[in-house]
């Protein structure tokens, strides 16, 4: 990246090393100041990265608007859905788009329960991942209606034609499970919120601003009272989105295991779609975080243990999608049934056997390089393979979908699928709107959580509150 | 009100002067502090049994829905399956339950602690506005409190080694 006049001015900022979550030095009050000041930036001194990635962002995110204008304008046709293969690109990019969102609220909530300290710093960044990643989601079922403009007859509402949506489709229950997911992570986001929008508020110098994270903080004045209804308020919201982002993506696979069709009728699906779905919002969450804490010289609050303990947690989900792999093959062996092991076979030596094979290499072969301390603990390789990650993921769902579908149990009614350029656009367009999203987000709300990190500096040094810059814990790496 | 340095102190004299009898107080802090909110005398935390009960009727109200639906609204036979065939509803009844006790939980946080509050004198005390929610810690004893007196009051928080102590306007 091009090194840039502001940065010189910018005090130089260490990373701790893999052993701790924050960096020496901070106190109470300069890591507020810290994490409000990306917020308050001037806009003149916006790392020039931020506006090139933001105009790159915002031009992809054309391609939905065009996409989804061509769209509605002339029909699902325009995309290379047919019979058979009549679930392509929308159904791939929604499952994808759900499973990123995972590991945000992994993170928020999960690790909230094990008490896991190294939580703190990316909770919040990667609980807007989530929210982004399930707005785009959201779009492709919708868009994938013949006539989008009625997915409100998913819902069930009494309507003058006296139908209701069918409760034993999987279908169904995707809605639901989706549109909870999506209002449970927002309202998890805005809470987390809070406390950190009224730092902001009595930090703000321009009267804009002020009533801005005012009005959002809602009056918050951190009173003993407010924290206890807070805190087991967010406990039970933490204990409530574990079942939840568990249930989400088995839905999902059910939508797939529930019917009959060789390749995905089989009871592995849920474990491996929820493992794969973790898998892949790691990999999100360190290809998002890799230039944020960089632009925003973050490097001391997101620390190289933040990474490293992702690219662990990569490595293990890694390992149980792995095993889901192995037991498809074993079990449409072990089935005896011709059409499931047809169905593998044609996966790995079929027309998609590229696929195929890039989604082992991708999936499989290239994470294992994570068991390297050297490739978790260096950016551009951990990059590198949270990029590679992200790809292997979109090409597992890409298989699932489209290869059973491509082989239908008589050869005559066998079909190839090909996505159109409506079909790419609408998903580089995703992309995009996701990216801006982000970045916009960095921008201008704390991307990190204040109140929790000022937790953690309580915990590890109770005395740190003078107004002198603190000594500086001795660091020996 | 007084303020104070670091949490520690504060929780030291939250104790002192709960054991004092001061009763109608509240301590404010920038992060939560363990153990403060019971030292300022706060007993009961309603929010865990109105997730519970919100959560109860989540589950209640989304299998009564999906029961009445296929089989008093619109009964559908679907390759001879019973009209009541409870398991498929499970996924939805758990998504309602979920929805519903969640919203519940941020909801009545919300209205426990009066939020939204556009208007609260605490802020009066200019350090309060600028630093309650950066780096100190707040014990303010309310004039509403039974052994509230101005002078006796201000000389007690004196005593408790703040770093200043401040009147809180209307």
């Amino acid at each position: 990246m091009p090194s840039l006049n502001t940065d010189e001015l910018e005090p130089k900022v260490i990373d701790p090393g893999p052993d701790k979550i924050i960096g020496p030095g901070f106190t109470y009050a300069s890591v507020t100041d810290k994490i409000a000041g990306v917020v308050f930036k001037p806009i003149e001194t916006t790392p020039r990265p931020w506006f090139i990635s933001l105009f790159l962002a915002f031009v992809a995110m054309q391609g939905l608007l065009a996409g989804a204008f061509w769209l509605f304008y002339k029909g699902v046709g325009v995309w290379g859905i047919a019979i058979p293969v009549a679930w392509g690109f929308a159904i791939v990019n929604f499952v994808w788009w759900i499973g990123i969102g995972h590991a945000g609220t992994l993170i928020s909530a999960i690790l909230l329960l094990l008490k896991q300290d190294w939580r703190t710093s990316i909770n919040r960044f990667s609980e807007a991942m989530t929210l982004f990643a399930v707005a785009q989601a959201g779009m492709f079922p919708i868009l994938h209606l013949g006539r989008p403009w009625l997915p409100y007859w998913l819902m069930p509402y009494p309507n003058s034609m006296w139908l209701w949506p069918n409760p034993r489709s999987p279908l169904v229950w995707d809605v639901f499970a989706v549109s909870t997911y999506l209002t449970v992570s927002l309202i998890f986001w805005f809470i987390g919120l809070v406390p950190d929008l009224a730092s902001m508020r009595d930090r703000a110098k321009q009267t804009w601003q002020k009533f801005i994270f005012g009005a959002l903080a809602m009056g918050w004045r951190g009173s003993a009272k407010h924290w206890a209804h807070y805190q087991m308020a967010y406990l039970l919201l933490g204990g409530l989105a574990t079942p939840l982002v568990v249930s989400v993506h088995t839905v999902v696979s059910f939508d797939f295991a529930i019917s009959l069709l060789p390749g995905w009728h089989t009871t592995i699906f849920p474990p491996y779609f929820v493992a794969g779905a973790i898998y892949s919002g790691f990999a999100m969450v360190v290809t998002l975080a890799v230039p944020a804490r960089k632009w925003f010289h973050l490097e001391d609050l997101i620390t190289m243990r933040h990474l490293d303990c992702m690219a662990k947690l990569m490595l293990g989900t890694g390992l149980i999608v792995a095993y889901g792999y192995a037991m498809e093959a074993f079990m449409s062996w072990y089935s005896g049934n011709p059409h499931e092991m047809f169905m593998y076979m044609t996966r790995a030596t079929g027309p998609y056997r590229y696929f195929f094979w890039s989604l082992i290499l991708c999936n499989i072969l290239i994470p294992q390089s994570l068991w390297s301390a050297k490739v978790r603990q260096s950016i551009p390789r951990l990059f590198f393979v949270s990029i590679v990650v992200n790809i292997g993921m979109w090409l597992e769902r890409f298989i699932i979908v489209i290869t059973s579908l491509a082989r239908d149990f008589v050869p005559s009614s066998w079909g190839m699928y090909y996505p159109t350029q409506w079909d790419w656009a609408v998903y580089i367009g995703t992309l995009g709107f996701f990216l801006v999203l982000m970045i916009l987000f960095v921008r201008v709300l704390p991307s990190i959580s204040i109140f929790e990190v000022r937790e953690v500096l309580h915990h590890l040094a109770p005395n740190i509150a003078d107004d002198g810059p603190a000594p500086a814990p001795a660091h020996g790496d | 009100m007084a303020q104070f340095e670091d949490p520690e102190q504060l929780l030291e004299a939250a104790n002192r002067a709960y054991a004092a009898g001061y009763r109608n107080m509240d301590a404010y802090t920038p992060m939560p502090i363990d153990g403060l909110a019971e030292a300022v005398g706060f007993r009961r935390n309603w929010v865990a049994p109105i997730v519970l009960f919100m959560g109860l009727c989540g589950a209640a109200g989304g299998f009564g829905l999906l029961w009445w639906i296929s089989v008093i609204a619109y009964p559908h036979n679907v390759a001879g399956r019973p009209m009541n065939s409870w398991p498929a509803y499970i996924p939805i009844t758990f998504e309602c339950t979920v929805l519903l006790a969640a919203l519940s939980a941020v909801i009545g946080m919300l209205a426990l602690n009066k939020l939204p509050m556009p208007y609260h004198p605490v802020f009066n005390v200019e350090s309060f506005s600028k630093r309650a929610s950066i780096d100190r810690f707040f014990l303010c004893i309310e004039a509403s409190d039974p052994k509230f007196d101005k002078v006796k009051t201000k000389a007690f928080l004196q005593q408790l080694n703040p770093e200043e102590v401040a009147d809180v306007e209307k």
